[in-house]
């Protein structure tokens, strides 16, 4: 059982990398405006004609 | 004339040369219109960035200083189908954006902690009836503390703080009970850990963390929602402003008034600031303030109030009192009283843990000592006291009240009831009598057409077009029963007189009986006699007032008046069904107050009533042990609303009487007041029900733990067990109809 030892933390440290994406995704405004994000999406404005 | 508008009250600079301005747009429909409103905004020469919130339909727009002018923003959007009002954040909004941003931080962070602690800690459990060496054992405990104890320092803050806050203030709330539980769980668990046992609780402290953050950040996110949107209505209703500058005359935003300006007020506007008549002669409806319907003759000198509406003429006006700042004297100290006498009414939660929490907490002590005199080891007794404090801690309880909250909260929402105060609900429904204001609550907020149906449906269309182009406020209201909606060209309109036009060759005119039938003596024998009786104080329908149209020598008289809202009748009906004691309490003349309250068959009710007559009749009804509904919309109301046990106003009322509704509702229809008394009713039984579950939860877990037969397996599966029951009951308070 052994291997639990690198296992564990490497779980853990994947977790953590979740948390911070989370956070990440929070302080920079991505839950502001959750309806209009789902229609940006749609918008073709962005493409070179 | 064309008029400047000056923003510039509005524009934020940025910091590096641009300024910065949030709008409240109206008008938005689709995922398209995203694209139309910044495309319109981001054409403009110097507009560094447009961006459109569509969750909360609020634009941000950052410009250079000085390459456009805020006023052609506005133009930008008009002219492609949009309305923006330009905003300033209240402060309360911003505050809660911080504090709603802070809950969804510590949530994230208890969700990881809890996540990963159950995967060690359902190894643990799985491990104590197999196989699982106690090195194994130690290393998840440590791994689990490892987590829990930075994740409950973060996460546990908002508990932590509010606990202590409470504390200092010598007081109990039920964070007091949570944060005890959580510290004495995890600092337990760390000894227990320590001295290689075989259970540790880090597992319940953090679910129950976690269970706890998810409610209040619902709760939040539902309470920011609905104040979005009476942020984004307050900007739609702002209005400006003429003020002379100089020779000219400049638009401004009612928020950038000073006392000591000089305003012009057209006939058709509202007055947007006390102050004295410097020049003019006019009349003025102040329904919106004292509920009187029959219009003041104002001159120079006259002192006028903010909310008033200008009916016949220009007035110049000298600033005395700016903006919402503005209140009559008696009115603000009547207020002042009456609010402070509200601020005793005692919420649902904190008469629960003001029981619960020394209850739970002597059960602990007692059990403690009960242990050692029965012999139990000193480490054996605390470990069981700890065990009823943790099985005890208030989840279910704490989520019982919110969670109803949420779902109550959002299912007014949708009925178009804003709450304004968190614990409304329950005030709502204890209610048992409804006292309505007449003017703007039972009636529409605006005149109508009332004899639309007896005259001549063709010329009735051709004098709502000529209305078009008038702002008197008769000519406003008739002018809402045009098809057409473009205003004849060449129409002219003669102050304090009327509006006429040339129709295909023959004059048309739209405006007093004297200016209609002067075109010739023959059309005025034509024109109805002002039915009933002559003039503008008809005792047909008290308050109506009539307005004359005429064209090629035929004329008709149309009937302008107060209407009751459409749905008004089956309300009243299903309140007092309800069993609801409904009055009416009005500070309009006898006449108009009789008709309404007859129409609508309330029995009891009083006209010509002084504000502080409104609070002496409900302070005379709660010393009967009522509990007064107070429905209402005019700056009079005001003091009666924040007397009442609770208040709902429409959007249409005065700001000052909104600030202190404890809801405000939308729409024209009377409806709304049925559903925030439903709603709440049903809602106020289901948290009643939910504080059951949470006592028979601890009924039978109590017992198991004096007893000492906890395990962490069963304090989270009880935990949990009770925290998810009490959600799925609180989700019934949703249902559209009960």
């Amino acid at each position: 059982m052994n291997v639990l030892i690198y296992l564990v933390p490497m779980a853990l440290g994947l977790g953590l990398l979740g948390l911070f994406a989370f956070l990440w995704a929070l302080k920079s405004g991505q839950y502001s405006d959750v309806d209009g994000a789902a229609l940006r999406v749609l918008s073709d404005d962005d493409l070179e004609k | 004339m064309t008029e400047t508008l000056d923003l510039s009250l509005y524009a934020k600079p940025a910091g590096d040369g641009t300024l910065d301005m949030e709008l409240a747009v109206d008008g938005i429909a689709c995922g398209a219109c995203i694209a139309r409103v910044e495309g319109a905004v981001k054409r403009l020469p110097g507009v560094t960035e447009a961006r459109l919130n569509y969750t909360n339909r609020r634009l941000r727009v950052a410009w250079t200083n000085g390459a456009v002018e805020p006023a052609d923003i506005l133009r930008a959007l008009e002219e492609s189908g949009y309305h923006g009002h330009p905003f300033v954040p209240m402060r309360a909004e911003q505050e809660e954006a911080a504090e709603a941003r802070k809950l969804t931080r510590c949530m994230a962070v208890a969700g990881f902690a809890a996540m990963n602690i159950m995967l060690l800690s359902v190894s643990v459990w799985s491990g104590n009836v197999t196989d699982i060496t106690p090195e194994t054992r130690d290393f998840f405990h440590w791994a689990s503390a490892l987590i829990a104890l930075p994740a409950a320092a973060y996460a546990g803050r908002p508990f932590f703080e509010s606990a202590w806050r409470a504390l200092k203030a010598r007081s109990l709330n039920m964070d007091v009970p949570i944060s005890l539980g959580i510290i004495l769980a995890l600092g337990m668990s760390l000894v227990e850990t320590a001295n290689h046992a075989e259970h540790a609780y880090f597992d319940s402290a953090i679910m129950l963390l976690f269970f706890l953050l998810v409610g209040r950040t619902l709760d939040h996110a539902m309470r920011r929602k609905t104040r979005a949107v009476a942020g984004n209505l307050a900007a739609l209703k702002a209005e400006t402003a003429h003020r002379f500058a100089g020779g000219e005359l400049v638009s401004v935003p009612v928020a950038a008034l000073k006392a000591g300006d000089r305003l012009l007020i057209k006939p058709g506007e509202r007055v947007p600031a006390d102050g004295t008549v410097l020049s003019g002669n006019s009349e003025i409806d102040e329904s919106l303030i004292t509920g009187e319907t029959a219009r003041r003759k104002v001159a120079s000198g006259s002192t006028i109030y903010a909310g008033s509406m200008n009916y016949s003429g220009a007035l110049t006006l000298n600033v005395t009192a700016p903006g919402g700042a503005a209140l009559i004297d008696e009115i603000e100290k009547l207020l002042d009283k009456a609010a402070s006498a509200k601020s005793r009414v005692m919420r649902l939660a904190d008469r629960a843990s003001r029981v619960y929490a020394p209850v739970v907490h002597a059960t602990a002590g007692l059990t403690f000592v009960g242990w050692l005199l029965a012999g139990a080891s000193l480490h054996d007794a605390i470990v069981t006291a700890i065990a009823v404090l943790i099985i005890t801690c208030p989840c279910a309880l704490a989520l019982a009240i919110p969670a109803v909250q949420v779902v109550a909260s959002g299912a007014l929402f949708r009925a178009n009831v804003i709450l304004n105060a968190g614990d409304a609900i329950e005030r709502f429904a204890e209610a048992d009598t409804v006292v309505f204001d007449k003017t703007g609550t039972l009636t529409l907020p605006a005149p109508r057409v009332v004899n639309a149906d007896s005259i001549d449906a063709e010329l009735l269309q051709i004098a709502a077009r000529l209305a078009l182009s008038s702002r008197h406020p008769l000519a406003v209201a008739l002018s809402r029963e045009a098809v057409t909606r473009a205003p004849y060209e060449g129409a002219v309109e003669e102050p304090g007189q009327g509006v006429r036009t040339v129709i295909d060759g023959a004059e048309a005119r739209l405006g007093s009986r004297a200016f209609c039938g002067a075109i010739d003596q023959g059309a005025d024998s034509l024109l109805p006699k002002a039915s009933a009786s002559a003039g503008t104080n008809g005792e047909g329908d008290a308050g109506a007032s009539h307005i004359y149209f005429s064209l090629r020598g035929r004329g008709i008289q149309i009937e302008i008046s107060q209407l009751i809202r459409p749905d008004a009748v089956g309300v009243v009906k299903a309140l007092r069904e309800r069993g609801l004691d409904l009055h009416i309490l009005s500070g309009d003349r006898p006449e108009a107050v009789e008709s309404v309250a007859r129409a609508l068959g309330i029995e009891q009710w009083e006209a010509g009533v002084k504000p502080a007559d409104k609070i002496a009749r409900i302070e005379e009804w709660k010393g009967q042990g009522r509990r007064v509904l107070m429905v209402g919309d005019g700056l009079n109301d005001a003091p009666a609303l924040a007397a009442a046990h609770v208040s709902l106003s429409p959007i249409s009322a005065a700001d000052v009487t909104q600030a202190h509704a404890d809801a405000v509702f939308l729409g024209e229809r009377l409806q709304p007041v049925l559903d925030a008394v439903e709603l709440s009713r049903r809602a106020r039984i289901l948290m009643t029900e939910n504080l059951w579950l949470a006592a028979i939860y601890n009924a039978i877990a109590v017992p198991i733990a004096i007893a000492g037969a906890v395990t962490p397996l069963i304090a989270a599966l009880a935990m949990s067990g009770s925290s998810l029951l009490v959600t799925l009951n609180a989700l019934r308070a949703g249902g559209r109809k009960p």
